[in-house]
């Protein structure tokens, strides 16, 4: 593959458009008196390669690229793609997208005051897509050693490597034009342990918009190479969790580990704190401003200027650049997270979290990476605080109601903890609370703050978009714990 | 080579509103090449004659990336089932039907839940979606067949309040032609009375109580037993049905099917993801599980026989998999399943994925009604239950009569006998 081409250049070259005809067809979309109208532009081509049972046996290559043409008035959206790029195609979506906008009262349009800041948070002199094939079979391969490597108990290694390059080109009726060219790799290995009749799997991974090399330099924390790492920790739980009891069930005191148990966040407070729900008023955030939702040791915010991260982007997929935003502050609730059309209804700033997972989507207000800061415990002091509880130190997915507030989220390596001390391993258990009230039962923070490895996807509303989160060790007092032990 | 070419409709109504009209066209087109005993899959939405050919080179060398594996090819066709009758996946109102009377179907929708009760102000709104999607597949092997289908779904998603908290709930109604969706005015009095039943909520004490699903979570049960029985999961041994072929897995009277060849079905097709004529296949039955779902891979590394369920999405290779499963229903009205309960919880809504498929372990959060003396009493939620998969089919006490083809995985109402129910005490 050639280098990385300049997006806007490309797509005009790529379709043989020009910018005079795209700003007529955005005239056009605007014709019947919207807010407001784009065109987003999208090349993407993604690959995947896969062993298990000690084969490479899946490579795949998938080219996606069309145009969506969006009509935004007051609340209503209208919005059309094809994966057919023609100027024909395009004056048609641009018809259809603005039938919604047909019986819309004509307002001066609010200005919504907005990070200006331009950013450029992952570029690269190697995609990794680009990165040889050799190279990423040659990974999978030495994944695979190092799991079985581990410990005789590991029967299975499934270890995927999948690259990804999406060129996007924007371009807004407010004269905003935008292209950006965002990489992204992420490693993931489930390994599977047996013992007699036991058998339990394990699983982790990495990576962030960066480059393929990313996964074998050195991480500083563990001393090895990134790969090896998140291979034995894939490893290592599977084994752990050959030896679980059942999990107790009915609250406890828990304590989550730094890093990826920060999907407690997302869950937890980040969806409610959405704009979309809060400006539809059913969030059960909704109308909280400026309250106490937390303890005063949580500040929680979303960062998308986090460079190389996997939630990172330099802009929006509405051309908004990306901004660090608290959306709890000692506990207080300071914010939403805004996209285009409900920061204007809401009168609210933009904050760069209007996202789409494709062409083929409608931008919606997304998180990016969503961490709480530290706090002053040392992590070992927090442990060391819990006379009887749970200690999680990984997690699989969540979900939340976002109306009622529930959330939950599953713990997929956990222990019992006695006087202070990790005792035994426990079998995974959902952990469910309320959002606007765990939060206000953090009585310890530690100093220890992590982000996770690069591995989060979240889905809302059918939209899959790449996510980061973060926790430094935390305490809660009280969440109830889904075991089967009465 | 696999093309899949759709048209689709979307519409969104929110408090009367018309919020969202969505129009699209996508056609792609997939090539798998076998070179040697390997290979792999390419996919575009370019389909300009220069691309396909840059395409295919770029599939042989990703191929030769792969390692050879004596179990891959294309599936044996030499004993083809006859072509199925006509399955009618297709009605022609998908192509007509205009954006008005999509908004006009969600508007009742909504209006119809809005307007049961005072204490429903707010709503989620009411989407409408249209699809009409043409497949062709075609192997070297002489395999050439193509085929359209069509979907309509229509939700709503009302929200209540009440002493400043929150609630909401859904129903929908989807099917492949557009007489045979549900009355709009239905859906949304489903809805509301769903949303209305979870005002003042609570969490319950933590006890080990008879749990019975209603018919939608119980679907979800059968999910995961469909899940388990695919020969993919088995081959690789994460499956917690992998050693139990044979065996007694529920009680005498349950039955689950999976039946691609059902009329009108939100799961069928005339041929699997291989180009095998696709054929109904019972997957338990008298409690024993009699069959594993198989594509021709993991029927070959179990040294069995395919049972035509491979499935496939477009960029990825084929692998076993469900297409209208079901558990057959039983006698029992639901009100006499719930009626057998004296103390126990009615599950109506299920969040989260905590399901181990290696061992079967489950733990998931929930929401219902609790059960006292056989009588729905007070709403429940901040609640998990717990337990093993394979506990939890060993002991369906319970199967009523309301199976209804709602979706792609059915089932009627069910009652477990016990599971952990955690909740705030």
């Amino acid at each position: 593959m050639a280098s990385t081409p300049e997006p806007h250049g490309f797509f005009l070259d790529r379709f043989g458009l020009t910018d005079g005809e795209l700003d007529h067809v955005l005239g056009e979309a605007l014709a019947r008196r919207g807010d407001h109208a784009d065109l987003y532009f999208e090349f993407t081509t993604s690959e995947s390669l896969q062993l298990e049972e000690s084969l490479i046996k899946k490579a795949t290559r998938n080219v996606s690229q069309g145009v969506g043409v969006r009509v935004v008035s007051r609340d209503r959206t209208g919005y059309a793609y094809s994966d057919e790029v023609t100027l024909d195609r395009l004056r048609l979506a641009a018809a259809t997208a603005r039938t919604i906008a047909a019986d819309s009262v004509t307002h001066a349009p609010v200005a919504v005051a907005g990070p200006m800041s331009a950013h450029d948070l992952y570029r690269l002199p190697k995609s990794p897509i680009e990165a040889d094939l050799s190279a990423k079979t040659a990974l999978l391969d030495a994944i695979d050693i190092e799991a079985r490597r581990y410990d005789p108990r590991i029967r299975n290694v499934l270890a995927t490597i999948s690259s990804e390059q999406k060129l996007v080109f924007l371009m807004t009726s407010e004269g905003v034009v935008v292209s950006d060219t965002q990489p992204l790799i992420r490693m993931h290995v489930t390994a599977i342990a047996e013992d007699g009749h036991v058998r339990q799997q394990g699983s982790f991974g990495g990576g962030g918009r960066t480059s393929f090399e990313f996964l074998r330099q050195v991480d500083p924390r563990s001393g090895r190479p990134r790969f090896a790492y998140w291979t034995q920790e894939a490893a290592r739980q599977a084994v752990v969790n050959l030896d679980a009891v059942e999990a107790p069930a009915g609250p406890q005191t828990v304590v989550l580990g730094p890093g990826w148990p920060g999907i407690l966040l997302h869950e937890a407070v980040g969806h409610g704190l959405e704009g979309d729900f809060n400006r539809k008023g059913i969030s059960a955030f909704t109308g909280r401003l400026n309250q106490r939702v937390a303890s005063e040791l949580c500040t929680i915010v979303d960062d998308g200027t986090i460079p190389s991260r996997r939630g990172s982007l330099n802009f929006d997929d509405e051309g908004t650049p990306t901004s660090r935003t608290v959306l709890i502050e000692k506990g207080i609730l300071r914010g939403y997270l805004q996209d285009r059309m409900n920061a204007r209804l809401l009168g609210m700033p933009l904050t760069g979290n209007g996202r789409r997972e494709s062409f083929a989507h409608i931008p919606m207000p997304r998180m990016t990476n969503t961490f709480m800061l530290a706090g002053d415990d040392a992590p070992e002091d927090v442990l060391r605080s819990v006379e009887r509880g749970i200690y999680s130190a990984y997690f699989g997915g969540g979900q939340v109601d976002i109306t009622s507030g529930k959330f939950v989220f599953s713990a997929a390596e956990a222990y019992l903890v006695e006087q202070g001390r990790i005792t035994r391993p426990v079998k995974g258990a959902t952990l469910i609370g309320s959002g606007p009230e765990v939060l206000k039962h953090v009585s310890r923070v530690g100093s220890d703050l992590r982000l996770d490895e690069g591995i989060g996807t979240c889905g809302k509303d059918g939209q899959l978009v790449p996510v980061g989160v973060g926790l430094p060790t935390l305490r809660i007092d009280g969440i109830t714990v889904g075991g089967t032990r009465t | 080579m696999l093309a899949i070419e759709s048209d689709r409709l979307e519409v969104g109504v929110r408090l009367g509103n018309t919020e969202k009209l969505k129009r699209s066209r996508e056609r792609r087109l997939a090539v798998r090449l076998f070179v040697g005993g390997s290979s792999a899959i390419v996919s575009s939405a370019d389909l300009t004659r220069r691309s396909l050919e840059a395409l295919v080179d770029d599939c042989r060398d990703l191929a030769r990336a792969t390692t050879t594996d004596p179990f891959g090819g294309l599936a044996d066709l030499s004993e083809q089932q006859p072509w199925p009758m006509d399955l009618d996946l297709f009605d022609p109102a998908a192509g007509t039907i205009t954006a008005q009377e999509a908004i006009a179907l969600a508007e009742t929708a909504e209006r119809a839940a809005l307007d049961q009760d005072p204490r429903l102000t707010n709503s989620e709104g009411a989407e409408v979606s249209v699809s009409d999607r043409r497949l062709a597949y075609a192997t070297t092997r002489g395999f050439q067949r193509a085929y359209r289908s069509s979907s309509f779904a229509l939700t709503v998603v009302p929200v209540a309040a009440s002493d400043g908290t929150l609630q909401r709930d859904y129903w929908y109604t989807a099917a492949r032609s557009r007489t045979r969706l549900e009355d709009p005015r239905s859906v949304g009095t489903k809805a509301a009375m769903r949303a209305v039943r979870r005002l003042g909520a609570r969490s319950v004490a933590t006890c080990e109580v008879p749990v019975v699903f209603d018919s939608e979570t119980a679907a979800s049960l059968v999910g995961h037993l469909g899940n388990a029985a695919s020969g993919s999961s088995v081959y690789r041994g994460t499956s917690f049905l992998r050693d139990r072929l044979g065996s007694r897995i529920a009680p005498r009277e349950i039955r689950v099917v999976d039946d691609p060849l059902r009329l009108a079905g939100l799961g069928a097709r005339p041929f699997d993801a291989e180009g095998l004529t696709c054929r109904r296949n019972a997957i338990v039955q008298e409690g024993i599980l009699q069959s594993f779902l198989l594509d021709s891979y993991s029927a070959r590394k179990l040294g069995m026989a395919s049972t035509a369920s491979a499935v496939r999405a477009l960029a990825e290779p084929p692998g076993a998999g469900i297409s209208n499963l079901y558990l057959e229903a039983g006698t029992a009205s639901p009100e006499e399943v719930i009626g057998s309960v004296r103390h126990g919880f009615y599950v109506t809504e299920l969040i989260g994925s905590g399901i181990n498929p290696v061992t079967g372990d489950y733990s998931r959060g929930a929401a219902g009604m609790w059960i006292e003396d056989g009588v729905l009493t007070f709403p429940v939620e901040e609640v998990t239950i717990a337990g093993n998969l394979n506990a939890i089919f060993a002991s369906i006490e319970a199967v009523a009569n309301d199976l209804e083809f709602r979706s792609a995985v059915s089932a009627p109402t069910l009652k477990i006998a016990k599971m952990t129910v955690a909740g705030r005490s």
